[in-house]
């Protein structure tokens, strides 16, 4: 009897939740019924005034959903309602949309483009996305952004844009101070700083770790070798592509320089030898297997994640980085042609890009590419209390300014891949430079066909 | 048999039309939608996967076709990356395979006699077989990881030097087939139970009577008695193997690497499966991929009728 009568008030409770909760929702429906998306603009502004799903394909991560934005955007426009399809990485989400791209079919009226893939796009499938620079206001659009967040996303014409700037990932340094002080070494942001400003007294740094007596045991300077070739590669005229957008791995003077210097921190041993994003290079930011890494924005939320609340506070970012100012990641939202609900996609995708949009997703460390929301108080004077109150908007945002992006192109994932797996293979089985690299080019051969 | 009715004289024809029974033609619809499916989902991919080899075909431009020939297939032959996968295939097959189906005879064997907590024992010996191929390899990734690993770990705790079971060829290559050999020698023991089963047991009984022990009662009497079933264990696990995929995708993703279908850091654990799929959909690179495919299924034919002749032969000899 006394269960039958707890559930029954289970039931009652859970019916009156429900009740309450469309309340709240037809509430809201009804109360913006006469607003849109700008508020000054009449009809239009949501690219349809017809009931609408516009459905937004990507692989997780863009934090649209999570920062109430899409709940937002269905209210300013109460007759759209948007719905989100994740894949499991952004490389499964590029292998469908190529064969959604080939059929002509199945394309979502939103699609996610990530670095990885944009140059693919750009060469090979501007024709298949909307153009950017043919949209109402496209001019203004231009303006707010990054120049070289706009220019990743276009034709080397420079005619077609393919989509708009979600995030980007400009570098510094983070690290943790309480190793470097127990190693005896300078650990305050500003020192390290001025120690840390080109890759050669990089490597001289850790080579002062590494010879402390007083650092941890089985602590190392860096995470791994990859994580110096796969910043300093950027830093050159030429990272793996020519001018065309053309692999031209051989002659480039990228590729040369981070191999020289990722070659000598795996000679020197100031490296844990680390393989990116496995479980051992996760397990080692709570470890303390490695004082410091090349940490793009979004890298912040991911030592959070993995190191977690007992090490708030201890680690710290360094307003530096090696060899001058790069990106690592980022992505574009762009509108297949196809799209079943193009200025409905249109719409939406102008408004996510958008100034405040852009400033509400730095709040999950997406740093904006919309230059005036990277440069809005709220970002650029925003400070990180997990890595040790650092002013990480004035970090970042300084480096995000003076970045220079070399030409990119089909293959960099692939091929970059091919030279972290070959530093790898000199840290952890002790090959020799000169056979890692001809095992790195036989692989890049297999890659560019 | 279809040869030998065609050409049967006309005056035969009548009394074979009345043998037929007047249900016969139903029987096509019945299996009809067996062979729509098989048709839409294995005979055209098929067919045009053999079509694509022939082309050079990126994913990424799938409409762009370009007729080269045998070009890939001559390109997979001097490749490194081809021959180095067909070995990987062919040492972790063997690894794999031989002591798994030697365990489940052996088990086969054993689980055949009347134990206590029989039955137990048969649902216990079933259980890898049904547990998630990703769930189980992510523990034997744990289990072999060369930092944090038990193995290890234990290796370690008795003065053995500690061993790198991802990125060393050999121990590697030993680690996948443990997954292997794990996750399928109760299914094929319990195969081999089954045919067992069909083994009278009155020459068990016989044999006991002539003094013949356990091992002798294996060797005489359930080896010739399984015979049919070894050959078709042999056969499956051949093909299994050959397609080897799973585990030592699994195995390196479970790692945390990025390029999974590499096989390792030297691709020291890739196989032919993997290196379709990488050159498929890691590299776009689809008429090499189908090359690839086309050329483990030959590999695939081959191997199965070297195991049909040599278990033909034997039988032959055996008689």
């Amino acid at each position: 009897m006394r269960l039958k009568g707890s559930r029954r008030r289970v039931t009652a409770s859970m019916v009156a939740v429900v009740a309450a909760g469309a309340l709240v929702l037809a509430g809201c429906g009804s109360s913006n019924n006469n607003t849109n998306a700008n508020g000054d603009q009449p009809v239009g502004l949501c690219g349809t005034t017809a009931k609408t799903t516009i459905t937004v394909g990507l692989w997780g991560g863009f934090d649209f959903g999570d920062t109430g934005l899409y709940k937002k955007y269905e209210q300013l426009c109460p007759n759209i309602s948007i719905k989100e399809d994740d894949a499991d990485s952004s490389q499964d989400y590029w292998t469908k949309l190529q064969t959604e791209l080939a059929a002509g079919s199945g394309l979502p009226d939103v699609s996610g483009i990530e670095i990885g893939f944009v140059a693919n796009i750009v060469q090979q499938h501007a024709n298949q996305f909307v153009n950017f620079q043919t949209v109402p206001g496209a001019a203004k659009l231009k303006a707010e952004y990054y120049p070289w967040k706009w220019n990743m996303g276009t034709t080397s014409d420079g005619t077609d844009t393919v989509g708009l700037g979600t995030d980007g990932g400009p570098e510094a340094i983070c690290y943790r101070p309480d190793l470097l002080k127990q190693a005896g070494l300078p650990y305050q942001r500003d020192a390290v700083a001025k120690l840390w400003s080109t890759w050669p007294d990089f490597i001289k740094f850790g080579q002062q770790y590494e010879a402390s007596k007083t650092k941890p045991s089985g602590s190392h300077f860096l995470d791994s070798a990859a994580s110096v070739f796969s910043t300093a590669v950027y830093q050159g005229n030429e990272a793996y592509d020519n001018a065309q957008g053309q692999p031209d791995v051989s002659n480039s003077d990228g590729v040369k320089t981070a191999w020289k210097y990722a070659t000598q921190a795996a000679a020197d041993h100031i490296t844990a030898g680390l393989q990116q994003f496995g479980t051992d290079w996760n397990k080692a930011f709570s470890s303390g297997a490695f004082a410091a890494l090349a940490c793009p924005t979004w890298m912040m939320s991911y030592i959070e994640s993995q190191a977690g609340t007992a090490y708030s506070g201890k680690w710290d970012i360094a307003p530096v980085l090696p060899g001058g100012a790069t990106n690592w990641g980022g992505s574009w939202i762009g509108v297949p042609e196809k799209a079943q609900h193009k200025a409905a996609a249109i719409a939406l995708v102008e408004w996510l890009s958008a100034k405040a949009q852009q400033v509400t997703l730095w709040s999950k460390g997406h740093w904006p590419t919309n230059q005036q929301a990277a440069e809005d108080p709220s970002v650029a004077n925003s400070t990180n209390a997990y890595f040790n109150n650092a002013p990480v908007g004035q970090i970042f945002g300084g480096i995000a300014s003076q970045m220079k992006i070399p030409p990119i192109g089909v293959y960099d994932t692939p091929i970059q891949a091919a030279f972290t797996t070959a530093l790898t293979n000199i840290e952890d089985k002790g090959t020799s430079a000169s056979d890692a690299w001809n095992g790195a080019m036989a692989n890049i051969q297999q890659i560019t066909g | 048999m279809t040869v030998a009715s065609t050409t049967a004289p006309a005056g035969v024809k009548s009394p074979r039309r009345r043998r037929r029974l007047p249900g016969a033609r139903i029987a096509y619809l019945y299996v009809l939608p067996f062979f729509a499916v098989f048709a839409a989902f294995s005979v055209y991919p098929w067919l045009d996967t053999a079509w694509i080899s022939l082309h050079d075909v990126n994913l990424s431009t799938y409409h762009d076709q370009l007729w080269v020939g045998l070009d890939n297939y001559k390109e997979l032959l001097h490749s490194t990356f081809f021959w180095n996968a067909f070995k990987n295939t062919i040492t972790i097959g063997i690894i794999s395979t031989v002591p798994q189906l030697c365990m489940a005879l052996g088990l086969a064997h054993l689980l055949n006699h009347k134990l206590r907590g029989r039955t137990f024992f048969r649902v216990a010996m079933l259980m890898p077989y049904a547990t998630s191929l990703a769930a189980a390899t992510v523990i034997f990734v744990e289990l072999f990881d060369p930092r944090f690993g038990l193995i290890d770990w234990a290796l370690h705790a008795v003065h053995l030097p500690r061993i790198d079971w991802q990125n060393d060829r050999w121990p590697a290559q030993i680690a996948i087939s443990s997954i292997v050999t794990w996750r399928w020698t109760g299914y094929n023991a319990l195969i081999y139970l089954a045919g067992l089963q069909a083994v009278d047991t009155e020459l068990y009984d016989a044999a006991a009577v002539d003094g013949a022990g356990r091992w002798a009662q294996f060797r005489y009497v359930t080896l010739p008695g399984l015979r049919p079933t070894i050959v078709f264990t042999i056969v499956v696990s051949t093909i299994g193997a050959m397609q080897l995929f799973g585990e030592p995708y699994l195995y390196y993703a479970g790692q945390g690497a990025g390029n999974a279908a590499g096989g390792g850091i030297s691709n020291q654990f890739q196989t032919l499966g993997l290196l379709m799929y990488q050159d498929g959909w890691t590299y776009g690179h689809l008429g090499l991929a189908s090359a690839v495919a086309w050329t483990m299924f030959l590999i695939i034919v081959i191997a199965v009728l070297v195991n049909l002749f040599l278990s033909r032969r034997r039988e032959r000899a055996g008689r």
